[in-house]
């Protein structure tokens, strides 16, 4: 693939993932063959150290498939996911394990993602069991209490159970559990979806200044455009389980190429009531269609208005355009 | 502009084991005729339950007191058997997941037109007939094969589709549409709220619009309330509520959304987190989060009372001018 620069040794990103592909076999009826979903394939792109990469897409489009194959939570059929330059997907289960205290998870659902059972303190110190054995007691005890003053839970609740914190303070005590191992990359699958509005900019706020405290890099999962636009430095979007385009926050929402990309920023409601009267909405035809029999050639081409014969026909690679942005697109340049 | 809807004195209370919940509490408001309401608030607010209420489908140990007059009709307190003479018909109200309201036992068309049959006393055929028709003037695709499908056959938008032309029928004059895209994506929620907006200015039907989505209220609708801790704190239009909010938590709600057409560093939120209904604060629920809170707030409720000549009322002592950072005009 054109897109992906050659790998210099001594300047490989933090994360880079090369043709990624995943599917998933949905079965049918008994004595009928179980039926291919794919969920992602042909992903190329890399993450840098320090960089918020924001990753958007409807429902089904892989957004969620894709931070779990990053993790190697499940693994991708084909493809590589290099951290470093190492590639996860070789790595054994008892070295992969170890890798884990680089890279962490948070959730959406923040109290369906704390066991019920646990105090708060074994809850947030669980990962450094198996990742950190050698802490001593008094060490481990430290590092919960340092990580609960970080994201703003009182240290005198390190004895309570989930059920007595509302959402946005369980999800605190899920962004703590995955800051204890000091990771050096967060992906945070709908951290605050199930949040209420005023909670939810808290918790924003809060994932910004901990990348800054501790120098984190974050993979932003949403399908929320505002805020993905909010956090992120570059954005990935995803349409049906391939990347329509990759670009800068500000490049992406002043000046997007593809037109999936447009539509779906037409379709964003803005919360400003002149604006919202202005504005002209590119209405999409449609829903999105189902990743089990996806279009031909062209993913998007069925709710797209500028399709012509050979969007169906071919598949629109990946192609590097200027401004160090990707797009998918056979017609982007004349459609600009 | 006539109004379609009166409320006054509206409470609505929850029994539970040993004490009693109070999730509304003295909601008052007029709703106008074909005008399009937002309705505002976090979880726990009492956006829905006052509604559901409006409805008469509260839950069990629900109990609702005041007043909701649609014309000459009190709706509070009507026995369920006199409510369905309305409900449907005048007044119909759609929910945030389509498939918890639709039977997944039945088709589509059946449904449908199941309503005409019951409130206008249309024949089968013809219920049939006009069911198809409404299918058509929600933009679904191929309605007569539409019509002869399940829910579960339908995808998420479809079936919300169906659902207003459930409710759009009988030409109701209110429309009560619960969180009715939050699950739907983004592109598809676009569409659901033109449709609202062209069927609204066809039909001349008053909306009521629950969301907690600023970015919603803002494309869609005429005025807004806000509402917390069980209580509407602001009342106005959409632009002065917008762009001159008068009471902190209506600041607090809009600095805490971002905005995709500007990426500001930070967002300013509301600090701290929504009251528990069964440990209200004393005074002013909203005070311990009140960046502008003073003695009075503590111990005194503020009552919902007009500011200045217009229309629009806030339930807020503090008269200073309301400023947050980073506030964009």
């Amino acid at each position: 693939m054109s897109a992906v620069e050659p790998n210099v040794p001594g300047s490989a990103p933090l994360l880079r993932i090369e043709n990624l592909k995943k599917t998933f076999s949905i079965p049918t009826t008994l004595f009928r063959k179980p039926l291919t979903l794919t969920a992602l394939e042909d992903i190329n792109f890399t993450v840098e150290k320090g960089e918020t990469l924001g990753i958007v897409g409807e429902s089904g489009c892989g957004k969620s498939t894709l931070g779990r194959c990053i993790l190697q939570l499940i693994s991708p059929d084909e493809g590589k996911v290099l951290w470093l330059g190492q590639d996860l997907t070789e790595l054994k289960p008892e070295e992969m394990r170890k890798r884990r205290q680089d890279l962490q998870i948070i959730f959406q659902d923040p109290l369906a993602s704390l066991n019920p059972r646990m105090t708060v303190g074994e809850i947030i110190s669980d990962p450094l069991r198996t990742l950190r054995p050698d802490l001593s007691r008094t060490e481990r005890r430290a590092r919960i209490i340092r990580m609960m003053e970080a994201v703003g839970l009182l240290p005198e609740m390190i004895n309570r159970y989930p059920h007595e914190f509302s959402g946005g303070q369980a999800q605190r005590i899920g962004i703590a559990r995955a800051l204890i191992t000091e990771p050096k990359l967060i992906v945070c699958d709908e951290p605050v979806s199930a949040l209420d509005v005023s909670i939810q900019a808290q918790i924003l706020n809060l994932l910004s200044e901990l990348k800054d405290e501790f120098g984190l890099t974050l993979v932003f999962i949403s399908h929320d455009l505002s805020v993905v636009r909010h956090v992120s430095d570059r954005i990935l979007v995803l349409y049906l389980g391939r990347i329509a385009e990759l670009a800068s926050g500000e490049m992406l929402y002043t000046d997007p190429k593809h037109p999936y990309t447009r539509a779906l920023l037409t379709a964003v409601p803005i919360p400003d009531p002149k604006r919202a009267r202005m504005r002209d909405v590119e209405e999409l035809m449609g829903e999105v269609p189902s990743p089990i029999n996806p279009p031909s050639g062209c993913h998007f081409r069925t709710r797209c208005r500028y399709a012509i014969e050979k969007c169906a026909a071919i598949i629109p690679p990946l192609e590097e355009i200027p401004g160090g942005r990707l797009v998918a697109c056979h017609r982007w340049k004349e459609i600009d | 502009m006539t109004d379609v809807l009166n409320v006054r004195d509206l409470n609505v209370s929850f029994a539970l084991h040993e004490s009693e919940v109070h999730a509304v509490r003295e909601l008052g408001f007029d709703l106008r005729q074909g005008e399009t309401l937002a309705v505002v608030g976090e979880s726990g607010s009492g956006k829905s339950q006052s509604f559901l209420a409006i409805m008469g489908l509260l839950a069990k140990n629900g109990r609702a007191t005041g007043s909701a007059r649609m014309g000459d009709v009190e709706l509070v307190g009507m026995a369920p058997g006199k409510l369905d003479a309305y409900r449907g018909k005048d007044i119909a109200m759609i929910f945030q997941d389509p498939m918890t309201s639709l039977n997944p036992s039945l088709k589509v068309k059946t449904q449908l037109a199941e309503v005409l049959v019951k409130h206008q006393g249309y024949s089968l055929d013809k219920a049939i007939k006009e069911s198809i028709a409404m299918l058509d003037r929600v933009g679904i695709p191929a309605p007569e094969r539409r019509a002869n499908a399940y829910p579960h056959e339908l995808s998420g938008g479809m079936r919300q589709r169906v659902m207003i032309a459930m409710a759009l029928l009988c030409r109701p004059k209110i429309l009560i549409a619960d969180e009715p895209t939050t699950a739907l994506d983004v592109t598809v929620q676009a569409q659901m709220l033109d449709l609202f907006k062209e069927l609204t200015n066809d039909f001349g039907t008053a909306l009521v619009m629950i969301t907690h989505n600023l970015g919603v209220v803002a494309g869609l609708a005429d005025r807004m309330m806000v509402m917390y801790g069980g209580r509407a704190v602001e009342t106005g239009t959409v632009d002065e509520l917008f762009y001159d909010p008068r009471h902190p938590y209506t600041l607090g709600l809009l600095s805490s959304t971002p905005n995709p057409e500007s990426r500001a560093r930070r967002l300013n939120p509301i600090s701290g987190l929504p009251p528990s209904l069964e440990h209200l604060p004393e005074g002013c629920s909203f005070n311990p989060r009140c960046a502008f809170r003073f003695d009075r707030c503590l111990v005194e409720r503020p009552p919902l009372e007009p500011v200045g000549e217009g229309q629009r009322r806030k339930a807020c002592f503090y008269e200073g001018p309301l400023v947050a950072e980073e506030r964009s005009a």
